[in-house]
């Protein structure tokens, strides 16, 4: 049995990216490297104010003179960035209507399942489409304005908004963070920009679609979120790109702020192209999340569905200060082939009676490295500030691997902890016990994953969570045998 | 119903059937009987197919088709049912849905339509009563956590739901208080009909005392040694095994 299921496990390698088509289509592109001299012409091309500029270059200033970090439990073919292109952009008349986006454009995005369309979209979500270095469309903004929400392009909310986003700009991931997020505050090009006014409940579900299409060319987006005191939003952000054989580098960074009484509802599909069999070409997908609990009985939630990339290095984090605020994590990482996810949150106590959970899904397929990596801190005056962990890894066939790398500091006597562990297989005892109910073996394994995802999958909005259900199924069909 | 004929499988080069007879005919319940160790439930697992046991020869064939060489799935959609000893837990998935799963795969082979989740929950319902389980057992995760009874009763309301043709039930008896007995005997009992068969599988003969089985083989070290009817149950039960020991 262990040989026919490597062998099965062998022929999931082959399984066609859907996403992997290139768009054919007219740019603008800056030539390769990284200057000064770049970082103004980017901030000049977006009209941006000098305090953004002067941001930028410090950022830069302090990036060059840190180090790539080499603690993550990943290996990968370090990147020139000399070599990549900073912006690129497809050529269109910028315009508020959607009727001036390159009809390409508009096709690439049907092809993806994405709709930009306002009649034929999912009722009551919301999407920015960002292709390469800029947002391309944004729907519903007009009804959403009736609400005071503002969802726009971060680019745009740089001219409309400056107020906001210099305040809030670099308030919980700064400039000189780390070495991906120094370079993505130097070289950011556009991404979303979310404000939900006081005691609003955004009326629906606003969503990112990243799409990469040009070659050798780093995406690095930039999202901020705000919801102010007594709001709710949930938001979800997809991502894709071509098969190439070359790495793309997608360095993000996303900034969440809830306020008192707000809740702000993350959730991320991560499908990025993951490379082919041998591990050549896929993303690699180095960003850094952070959101902050300003005020009391604020809520951050992430949920992220990770599928692609070559190479993952995420650690979406919360920061509670507010008391009774509340952080939560919940993940389901896959990797096969020989893709490596290091990934996991930190969530760091300030409040009393703070409260976070984490729930971590590691999937491993084919040689895929899994790592969960969680930090939980609780600081000095945080009273009663409980945690609770479980970290739960699954393995399927035997080339695979999965680590877990759990870091705790408690500074509070009263602190409440606790922490679950576990790594399984997917039993040859389960298989045997579908099958013999007449359940082929891709209908048990995508089962048995399932069952194993459920509670994470249980935290997306309901049309995501039957995408990322299906999302698994797809990426794990043929796995075992 | 099921032909075996001189039947030899091993597990890691150690030989534990060493020649199985078989045959169970249409409408009839057959039992084995024999200790621990004897090889009773590698038969099982070789009838059903599992690939853990190597099979050195002979033959397993159902309603005339050879199955030895049939993947798992294929076979258990022939109308093969294995009760487990020792079934499996699957976190996360719920009864409900796992059902759903092997009754969709039965009807697609079958070439009917799917079940409607109407149909579906009041047949469920009704066998859950039966069996004195409550209808939340739908939504819990399958075998997990379940009590040893539980764990048989659920195997009982999978026999009941799928409806196969031969039903093998290995050790369905052990571990199970006198209530919890009689009422897996009870589904066994409703689920028997003249166009199925059942082989039961034991070392105790407490089942056998609300089933009443139409042929008893004993088993010992790999062989049948010996069938006969109830009155063997009775000398087994009397003076043991080792008198059938050659
Ligand atoms: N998975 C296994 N690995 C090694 N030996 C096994 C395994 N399963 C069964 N055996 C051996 O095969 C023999 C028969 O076991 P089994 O079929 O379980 O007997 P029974 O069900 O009659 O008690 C025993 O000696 C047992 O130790
Ligand atoms: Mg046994």
């Amino acid at each position: 049995m262990i040989d026919k299921n490597q062998q099965i496990i062998d022929s999931t390698l082959d399984q066609e990216y859907k996403y992997g088509f290139t768009t054919d289509i007219e740019t603008t592109t800056f030539e390769p490297g990284l200057d000064e001299g770049v970082i103004t012409k980017l901030s000049k091309l977006k009209k941006e104010p000098q305090w953004l500029l002067d941001w930028r270059l410090k950022a830069y200033e302090s990036w060059k003179k840190m180090e790539e970090p080499t603690w993550a439990q990943v290996d990968y073919t370090p990147v020139d960035y000399q070599a990549l292109s900073y912006y690129s952009a497809p050529k269109y008349k910028q315009n508020d209507s959607l009727d001036d986006v390159d009809p390409d454009i508009i096709e690439t995005y049907n092809k993806l399942g994405i709709s930009l369309n306002e009649q034929k979209r999912l009722e009551g979500v919301a999407v920015d489409a960002v292709f390469d270095s800029v947002s391309v469309a944004t729907t519903f903004k007009k009804e959403l304005a009736k609400h005071g929400v503002i969802f726009c392009s971060f680019s745009e909310a740089v001219i409309d908004h400056p107020e906001l986003v210099k305040k809030y700009l670099g308030s919980v991931i700064p400039s000189t963070d780390n070495y991906f997020a120094a370079l993505n505050s130097a070289v950011f090009s556009d991404g979303s920009f979310v404000y939900i006014p006081k005691n609003v409940r955004c009326p629906m579900e606003l969503s990112t679609y990243f799409r990469i299409n040009a070659a050798n060319t780093g995406q690095f987006e930039r999202t901020l979120i705000i919801a102010d005191e007594g709001s709710h939003v949930s938001y979800l952000e997809g991502c894709t790109a071509p098969m190439r054989d070359e790495n793309q580098l997608h360095a993000a960074c996303v900034e969440l702020v809830a306020h008192k009484d707000a809740t702000i509802k993350y959730s991320t599909i991560q499908n990025w192209y993951a490379g082919d069999k041998e591990g050549k070409g896929g993303i690699y997908n180095f960003v850094t999340k952070r959101g902050i609990c300003t005020g009391d009985r604020a809520k951050i939630s992430w949920t992220q569905v990770e599928t692609g990339s070559a190479v993952t290095w995420k650690y979406p984090s919360v920061i509670m200060q507010g008391d009774h605020s509340v952080g939560e994590f919940y993940s389901v990482a896959v990797t096969k082939n020989k893709q490596q996810a290091d990934t996991g949150t930190k969530m760091i106590h300030i409040g009393k009676n703070t409260k976070s959970t984490i729930i971590s899904k590691g999937i491993s397929a084919g040689e895929g490295q899994n790592t969960y990596r969680g930090g939980v801190k609780i600081l000095k005056n945080a009273d009663n500030a409980r945690n609770f962990s479980q970290c739960d890894s699954i393995l399927i066939g035997n080339k695979c691997g999965a680590h877990t790398f759990p870091y705790i500091d408690v500074k509070n006597p009263t602190a409440k902890m606790e922490h679950e562990a576990t790594t399984s297989s997917i039993g040859e005892d389960q298989l045997f016990y579908c099958n013999q109910r007449g359940i082929n073996l891709d209908d048990a394994v995508s089962m048995i994953v399932n069952g194993f995802c459920k509670e994470v999958f249980a935290e997306l909005p309901m049309e995501f969570a039957v995408e990322a259900k299906q999302l698994i199924e797809v990426t794990l069909e043929n796995s075992v045998g | 119903m099921i032909k075996i004929k001189n039947l030899k499988a091993s597990i890691e080069d150690k030989a534990i059937l060493k020649g199985i007879n078989l045959e169970i005919p249409k409408g009839e319940i057959h039992v084995i009987m024999g200790r621990n160790g004897s090889g009773k439930s590698t038969l099982a697992n070789v009838i059903a197919g599992n690939e853990t046991y190597e099979v050195d020869g002979g033959s397993i064939a159902m309603n005339g088709n050879d199955i030895t060489e049939m993947s798992i799935e294929n076979r258990a959609l022939q109308g093969l049912f294995l009760c487990f000893q020792y079934p499996v837990a699957i976190p996360g998935v719920s009864m409900a849905y796992f059902l759903r799963a092997a009754l969709n795969a039965k009807n697609k082979h079958d070439g009917e339509e799917e079940m409607d989740a109407v149909k579906f929950l009041a047949t469920a319902k009704k066998i859950l009563s039966e069996l004195g389980l409550d209808d939340s057992f739908l939504k819990r995760s399958i075998n997990d956590g379940f009590s040893g009874g539980e764990k048989k009763k659920s195997e009982i309301l999978q026999l009941l739901m799928l409806n196969p043709q031969l039903a093998v039930l290995d050790e369905t008896d052990s571990g199970l208080d006198v209530d919890a007995l009689r009422t897996v005997a009870k589904g066994v009992n409703e689920f028997k009909n003249d166009n199925n068969s059942v082989l039961i599988i034991t070392h105790y003969q407490r089942l056998l005392e609300y089933i009443k089985p139409d042929v008893v083989h004993i088993m010992i070290d790999g062989k049948i040694v010996k069938s006969g009817d109830m009155t063997l149950v009775h000398e087994v039960e009397k003076n043991g095994y080792s008198w059938l020991v050659k």
